[in-house]
């Protein structure tokens, strides 16, 4: 069987905060093989972002890596050292993020900011790291590629912002593009383009990506595999196609009941109670139980397990234990 | 039912909004931006008209205009038979009660440092003269009503959810029972998880009140949702009218259809065709000559950047602005 490109293991991050740690990460495992597309989905503060950027040793103050293993192509990435981490981060693995307009640099020039990215990539100079630059802004199909270089991030809509952004990303021929919510800050008909563009670059490439967001709508639509995650968890993952039809945990299911969908008008949205628990104090069980329809003692006990149930399908919940639930 | 309650709740006439932005330097040109452009539209008691459309669109100027919150320039808005526009602001001031506003951002419209009593009863301090132990009591009924309870009075705004404080800010915009309620990206700032309890809450409190709602969204599957009848808009006109069912099952307009097609579906066997436009939404300042739309529109015709389309009326209570339709 293939290698796979990424290998999270048992990834925990904390963040150390003056109320106590909050434990953002709590063993988190996946993988994402050569130009897949996985979508790492979650509510807010599942620790989705966070995952994302422990993969480049990104995690921001105070916040600490404190177990676990990345193996991109081989390497463990948190035993890396600075020098040899800045091979990978941004050459092999390169990130976008969710506001282009924080992204950029507001003082330098388009042309400036992406030919500073592939001069750290490469031996370029002059006239041919013009052309390059040229060549990346026309990839990502900006119109006029040439006159966009002497001009200054605020002169370009959210959605330019964000092709730039990618142009940039795309620099180095990436392995990984990890895309954190690339498109939540624009207009669904911009979001359309951006992700229409992604899609087209990883077939045409081969670049993986690891596509982060809340949007199960956009998941649906360009991801290969799904992780889902709560409270800093992985509580399902599997092919997009079981996830969608066939959800194995309350919370997947749950989650997509909720989506307003054309059809649904009038009828009652399927409600989750309660809301996410804020990581500062973990429960001993699962920690879904709380707002679990079909919670039970165990499940305030101990930590389930992933259950395998289906292929290359598993979902943490008790409910698939044979010895404690029974199949819903 | 006499003739009042047969009108329209809500009536707007030619209504238009302009921005002056000035330039840079002293005696530089002013720009002028119409936002909202000759609206005409007419909301019924008892209904919810969702307006929808990307952002600069013009559907929260639209709706501020209709509380008289900023003054259009042209037009007229009748609301219960008053005239808005023409009252003086005493009168206005006691209309104000029937109307009310709910923000996106419930932490950036509730005063943080307010508690969640005083925050209920600042409304019903100002507009009734009511004693302290009845206050006290309208607030617990109030908050009982939007689904919290009394442990919450004295907790301010950063102890609780952000679910928890819409629901607050609900809450406030109904303590005066209003008539009309401009609910404008209510859920946008929400998890889907709680997205889903604040449309329920919605819902269900029109019901039991008979509240006339319009609900400004951007995102189609919320509006359509929630909505009876729905207007798009865009670049300050509204492009079609239908009932929510209509605009999903027969949209007319291009935009329309792109907008829906754009709007990603979670279920990964129904990606199918999608209509990816083209570039952004131009400058309002300076809006395409003719139909808005047509830079960006597949089906442009010549007439379309000559003459502005009018409205033609598709079936019974749905029309559209294009020239396709008068093309046949």
């Amino acid at each position: 069987m293939e290698q796979s490109l990424l290998v999270v293991d048992n990834l925990h991050v904390s963040f150390h905060t003056p109320f106590g740690d909050a434990y953002a990460v709590r063993g988190v495992s996946f993988n994402i093989n050569h130009g897949e597309v996985v979508g790492l989905v979650g509510e807010t503060g599942c620790g989705k972002s966070v995952t994302g950027r422990s993969i480049l040793g990104l995690v921001p103050h105070p916040g600490e890596m404190t177990e676990g293993h990345i193996h991109f192509d081989g390497k463990n990435l948190p035993e890396l050292n600075d020098r040899e981490m800045q091979l990978i981060r941004g050459k092999r693995i390169a990130m976008i993020f969710q506001d282009p307009t924080t992204a950029l640099n507001p003082v330098f020039t388009i042309g400036q900011q992406i030919s500073y990215v592939v001069k750290q990539h490469s031996e370029l100079t002059g006239a041919e790291l013009e052309n390059r630059t040229i060549s990346l802004l026309d990839d990502v199909g900006l119109p006029a590629p040439a006159s966009l270089l002497d001009i200054y991030p605020h002169q370009l809509s959210g959605g330019m912002q964000q092709r730039v952004m990618i142009a940039m990303a795309l620099s180095s021929d990436p392995d990984l593009l990890i895309a954190d919510e690339p498109t939540t800050a624009l207009d669904v008909t911009i979001q359309a383009q951006i992700l229409e563009l992604l899609t087209t670059l990883q077939s045409d490439r081969n670049i993986s990506i690891l596509l982060i967001t809340h949007n199960l709508g956009i998941v649906a639509e360009t991801c290969q595999r799904v992780v889902v995650l709560y409270a800093g968890r992985v509580v399902e993952q599997g092919d997009v196609r079981a996830i969608f039809h066939r959800p194995q945990h309350p919370y997947t299911r749950g989650l997509l009941a909720a989506l307003p969908i054309p059809g649904s008008r009038g009828s009652d949205l399927n409600v989750i109670p309660g809301s996410v628990p804020s990581g500062l104090d973990p429960e001993a069980g699962c920690a879904f139980a709380p707002r679990c329809a079909f919670v039970m003692d165990i499940c305030k006990r101990d930590q389930p397990l992933d259950y395998e149930v289906g292929i290359e399908h598993q979902a943490a919940c008790f409910l698939h234990d044979k010895a404690e639930g029974q199949e819903v | 039912m006499n003739e009042k309650m047969m009108s329209p709740l809500v009536e707007i006439r030619n209504l238009s909004m302009e921005f002056v932005r000035r330039g840079g330097q002293i005696g530089g040109h002013v720009q002028r931006i119409r936002a909202v452009d000759n609206v005409q539209l007419a909301i019924n008691r008892g209904e919810t008209m969702g307006v929808v459309g990307e952002s600069g669109c013009g559907k929260t100027t639209l709706g501020r205009c209709l509380l008289r919150l900023i003054e259009p320039v042209a037009g007229e808005v009748i609301f219960d038979g008053y005239n808005i526009l023409a009252m003086s602001p005493s009168s206005l001031r006691s209309l104000r009660r029937e109307m009310q506003l709910l923000f996106q951002n419930p932490f950036s419209s509730l005063n943080p440092r307010m508690n969640v009593l005083n925050l209920v009863a600042e409304p019903l301090r100002t507009h009734s003269k009511m004693q302290k132990d009845q206050l006290a009591a309208k607030v617990e009924t109030l908050l009982v009503e939007v689904g919290m309870s009394a442990e919450h009075l004295k907790r301010f705004p950063h102890q609780i959810s952000g679910g928890q404080a819409q629901r607050v800010a609900l809450a406030r915009a109904l303590a005066l029972n209003p008539k009309f309620l401009v609910l404008d990206e209510p859920t946008s700032a929400l998890d889907v998880s709680v997205q889903a309890q604040i449309i329920n809450l919605l819902i269900e409190l029109q019901r039991r009140h008979g509240l006339t709602y319009m609900f400004i969204s951007h995102d189609l599957g919320v509006v359509q949702h929630i909505s009876d009848r729905i207007a798009v808009m865009y670049l300050g006109q509204i492009v079609e009218l239908a009932l929510s069912e209509d605009i999903f099952n027969s949209a007319k307009h291009p935009y329309t259809q792109a907008l829906l097609s754009s709007t990603p579906i979670p279920d990964p066997d129904k990606t199918g065709e999608r209509i990816i436009l083209e570039g952004t939404v131009p400058n309002p300042a300076n809006p395409p000559t003719g139909c808005r739309f047509h830079t960006r529109c597949p089906f442009v015709m010549d007439i379309c950047s000559k003459e502005e389309p009018k409205r033609s009326s598709v079936s019974d209570g749905h029309w559209a602005a294009c020239h396709l339709l008068n093309s046949d």
